[in-house]
């Protein structure tokens, strides 16, 4: 695998959408294309090379190439969006729409995400190592079929309305999130190592939420269903099963009513 | 002065007869003329090898107003990645099913249309309408007010005030400059006021003791004692259920008792639209079937009847249409997101996005009933290519919709990839009809014959000398026409030139000029009738939301209007 270097030289005046930062964009390149690749700076294009330094070589295909980020890149948007393969390492902060509607490969932040990180993911790895803002793994606005697949892993906290209307896929955060989580999921699976403020699974059709704090407010559309014991990312525990959201429509199976499944540690 | 001669292309024009002859067509000043009538300084554009036809004519469309803006507003996903930015004579681009005015506008001239009719405007909300219209360039349009479910139609058609009904009529036309007699599901969207429906010709409307047929009749009556340029156009009742082909016929026969009146060479009393949502056999969706055959058989035999195709294109797309419960229905049926009003003493209206599934045996029958009707018509005069636009498919998919009728090659390949092909072949004929159209059909079924229905047809859909510089080139040639059938879609999604008044706009299917565009709507002068003044002053001081004084279209809200006047006699 080859691995292209980028390191922030210039900072931007305002926000820098990097859409083209990904191993799709990068492979069978020149250090030169790459370096001429469009970037936008709200509403004037310029080029990749105006703001970074570009190092390294690319491979042939999006599989065979990884990208270093260098220097602080807290806003730089879209980085890994639609990318389909190969790897990004951002060694600091990087801002919105990080790894939207990846489809493989993999993102490994060391520092925080801002919001959207994951929106519409098909399928690929996202870690990040710090917080994440709002809107991880959910849909775009309007959208009803949103995260489909793949694995989203953030070490520290996540903001308000994470996996809304999830089909697929799974996302694990380590420490708390806001409200409103898995918001008319139908399907995937979220995991929260900590605790969650309330509306966790509002309109929620299917799908899993595992809590492994408390819910500070639980939503009234839930019932409790029994114990269970289950071994989630690698931690045996016993849970409080409910079900729900009682007053959303639910799909039958089998002549059983299928449900949104909310696990909470006891 | 501007002079234009396009050289030693292959003509197709229904309105002369021109069967692919190589001839040159002359533009002056924006009009066609005789070619001996442009001087050696003509800028010329050599057509050779290429197929050139009149300038596009849409006989209906929903692109502008009120409940497009709605699907514009509630569908942000519809414009994610499919947003081109600006380009050197273009404003930013949004949206696919539902596209922005911008896109609405480039879309059609990089296809080569003209004219595009507005399939449904809202009284009410007729300046939102005509706002919209200024903001989608380069293509003429023209609107068509709702009345078929409008207290004052309900309450003069009742008491069979023919007179003070044209009078009404020829008023609201006026005041939203309007342009012909839009009529959707009649009286069932007045009766969705009471969360109920019409569900055939003779259920009466609730509260107003009338029926459907007595009001499509009496406007029909209205249509022809006013002597409009286009008829009454009608999305009749029980639209999109099985087994709806018997209303429809129902709908159809109205035609039959009426006489068309007219100075603009219209010949039909009644056009019924997006006929593929009417001709459904079957009890159920288990059973659901084609009866297009049934539908069209009668409409080869009634001259006074012209229709559209309403194809299914199988795409993602919005739904939209004034016919409130129906919108309702599809909701039930989808549990998308939905988007229901109600426009006072007029109207309602639905939005509801819909997904026309490749693998759905229902969507595809759908498929299979929109070509049919197509392919079963004795006369492209009066047959139309529509999608019925955005509520059967994106109107960017007509040159595909051309591709299937000239192409049973393309029909089979698509009829055979479905998951349930069998059974999609069982329910309906398309995979017996060997038909393929030629390019001459094509030119009646999108210029010659929509502009004559709406009787536009003095400007638009031929070209004779006299009529509208609006031409069309696509790089297809009929002396040697592409094995491969995608060739046809793709020449006729990017003209090769587009020419509106005149002026190129369009080159290599990329929009160079900016033209101006035109409002058409209908004046007609009709006797003073105070009765009918002192109803409506009546029903505005007491029912309407809104006073009079401010209701009518104001006069600079209407772009660049094209006024067409009508004397009733």
């Amino acid at each position: 695998m080859n691995t292209v270097t980028l390191t922030l030289s210039n900072k931007p005046e305002l926000f820098l959408e990097c859409n083209n930062v990904t191993p799709d964009a990068f492979s069978g390149k020149s250090i030169e294309e790459i370096a001429s690749l469009d970037v936008w700076e709200g509403k004037y294009r310029t080029n990749l090379g105006e703001f970074f330094t570009v190092e390294g070589k690319s491979g042939a295909t999006a599989d065979e190439t990884s990208i270093v980020v260098k220097g602080d890149c807290t806003r730089v948007k879209r980085i890994g969006q639609q990318m389909t393969g190969g790897e990004i390492m951002v060694e600091g902060n990087a801002d919105m729409y990080t790894g939207g509607w990846m489809k493989g490969g993999k993102i490994h932040i060391k520092g925080n995400v801002d919001s959207f990180c994951g929106i519409g993911m098909e399928g690929g790895e996202i870690l990040i190592e710090g917080d994440a803002g709002n809107h991880v793994g959910s849909s775009y606005r309007g959208e009803w079929r949103g995260m489909q697949g793949g694995l989203i892993r953030i070490k520290g906290n996540a903001g308000s309305d994470t996996a809304t209307f999830m089909n697929g896929g799974t996302i694990i955060i380590g420490g708390n999130t806001f409200i409103h989580v898995s918001t008319h999921a139908e399907g995937g699976t979220v995991i929260i190592k900590g605790d969650a403020k309330s509306r966790v699974g509002g309109q929620m059709v299917k799908g899993n939420i595992y809590v492994f704090g408390s819910i500070e407010t639980m939503l009234p559309g839930f019932r409790y269903v029994d114990d269970v014991e289950e071994e989630v990312d690698g931690e045996n525990a016993i849970f409080k099963h409910y079900v729900g959201d009682l007053g959303e429509r639910h799909p039958k199976r089998k002549g059983e009513t299928i449900y949104g499944n909310l696990y909470v540690k006891k | 002065m501007s002079e234009l001669l396009i050289k030693n292309g292959f003509v197709f024009d229904p309105v002369q007869g021109i069967k692919g002859e190589k001839s040159d067509i002359a533009i002056k000043d924006g009009i066609i003329v005789e070619t001996s009538e442009i001087s050696g300084n003509a800028k010329v554009i050599d057509a050779s090898g290429k197929t050139v036809m009149a300038g596009g004519v849409d006989v209906h469309s929903h692109v502008v107003g009120p409940k497009v803006n709605t699907g514009r507003i509630m569908r942000p996903e519809d414009k994610l990645f499919k947003s081109p930015c600006a380009g050197q004579k273009t404003r930013c681009e949004m949206g696919f099913s539902v596209p922005s005015t911008f896109k609405t506008g480039y879309d059609y001239a990089r296809m080569g249309y003209a004219f595009v009719n507005e399939a449904a405007m809202p009284p009410l909300h007729s300046p939102h309408v005509h706002e919209e219209i200024r903001d989608t360039p380069i293509i003429d349009n023209a609107a068509m007010p709702v009345f078929g479910n409008i207290w004052f139609v309900l309450e003069y058609l009742k008491n069979k005030e023919i007179e003070n009904n044209a009078a009404y009529v020829a008023w609201l036309l006026n005041v939203t400059k309007g342009f012909a007699i839009k009529v959707v599901n009649p009286g069932g969207t007045e009766a969705w006021g009471w969360g109920m429906n019409c569900k055939n010709i003779h259920d009466p409307v609730p509260y107003f003791d009338i029926t459907p047929a007595e009001i499509v009749s009496g406007l029909i009556e209205t249509n022809e004692y006013l002597q409009l340029p286009h008829s009454v156009h009608i999305h009749g009742n029980n639209l999109g259920n099985p087994g709806n082909y018997t209303d429809t016929l129902d709908t159809l026969k109205l035609s039959e008792g009426f006489s068309a009146r007219n100075r603009f060479g219209r010949e039909q009393t009644l056009h019924a639209t997006h006929l593929q949502f009417h001709s459904y056999g079957g009890e159920s969706w288990a059973n659901f079937e084609s009866r297009a055959k049934e539908v069209m058989d009668y409409v080869n035999r009634n001259e006074k009847v012209t229709v559209d195709m309403g194809q299914v294109t199988l795409d993602e797309t919005t739904t939209m249409t004034a016919d409130g419960p129906f919108e309702y229905h599809l909701n039930q049926l989808n549990h998308l997101k939905w988007s229901n009003v109600d426009v006072e003493m007029e109207t309602a209206a639905g939005v509801v996005p819909y997904v026309y599934g490749k693998n759905i045996k229902v969507c595809n029958i759908q498929w299979a009933i929109g070509l049919e009707i197509g392919l079963y018509s004795k006369d492209l005069m009066r047959t139309y290519i529509t999608t019925d636009h955005p509520n059967a498919g994106p109107f960017i998919r007509y040159p595909r919709v051309i591709k299937w009728l000239m192409s049973k090659d393309s029909r089979d390949e698509m009829l055979h990839s479905f998951k349930w092909s069998d059974k999609v072949i069982d329910a309906t004929t398309l995979e017996s009809i060997d038909r393929e159209m030629s390019l001459y059909e094509i030119a009646m079924m999108t210029r010659a014959g929509p502009a004559k229905s709406l009787g536009l047809s003095a400007m638009y859909g031929g070209l004779k000398p006299g009529m509208d510089g609006h031409v069309a080139i696509y790089d297809l040639n009929p002396d040697d026409m592409p094995n491969d059938p995608e060739m046809i879609e793709k020449a006729f999604l990017r003209s090769a030139y587009f020419i509106k008044d005149g002026v190129v706009s369009v080159i290599d299917g990329e929009v160079v000029e900016e033209v101006g565009k035109r409002t058409i709507w209908t004046d007609v002068k009709v006797p003073e009738n105070n009765q009918v003044k002192r109803d409506i002053t009546e029903r505005f001081l007491r029912n309407y939301t809104l006073n009079l004084d401010n209701y009518p279209v104001f006069d600079e809200h209407v772009h660049n209007p094209r006024i067409i006047e009508v004397e009733t006699s």
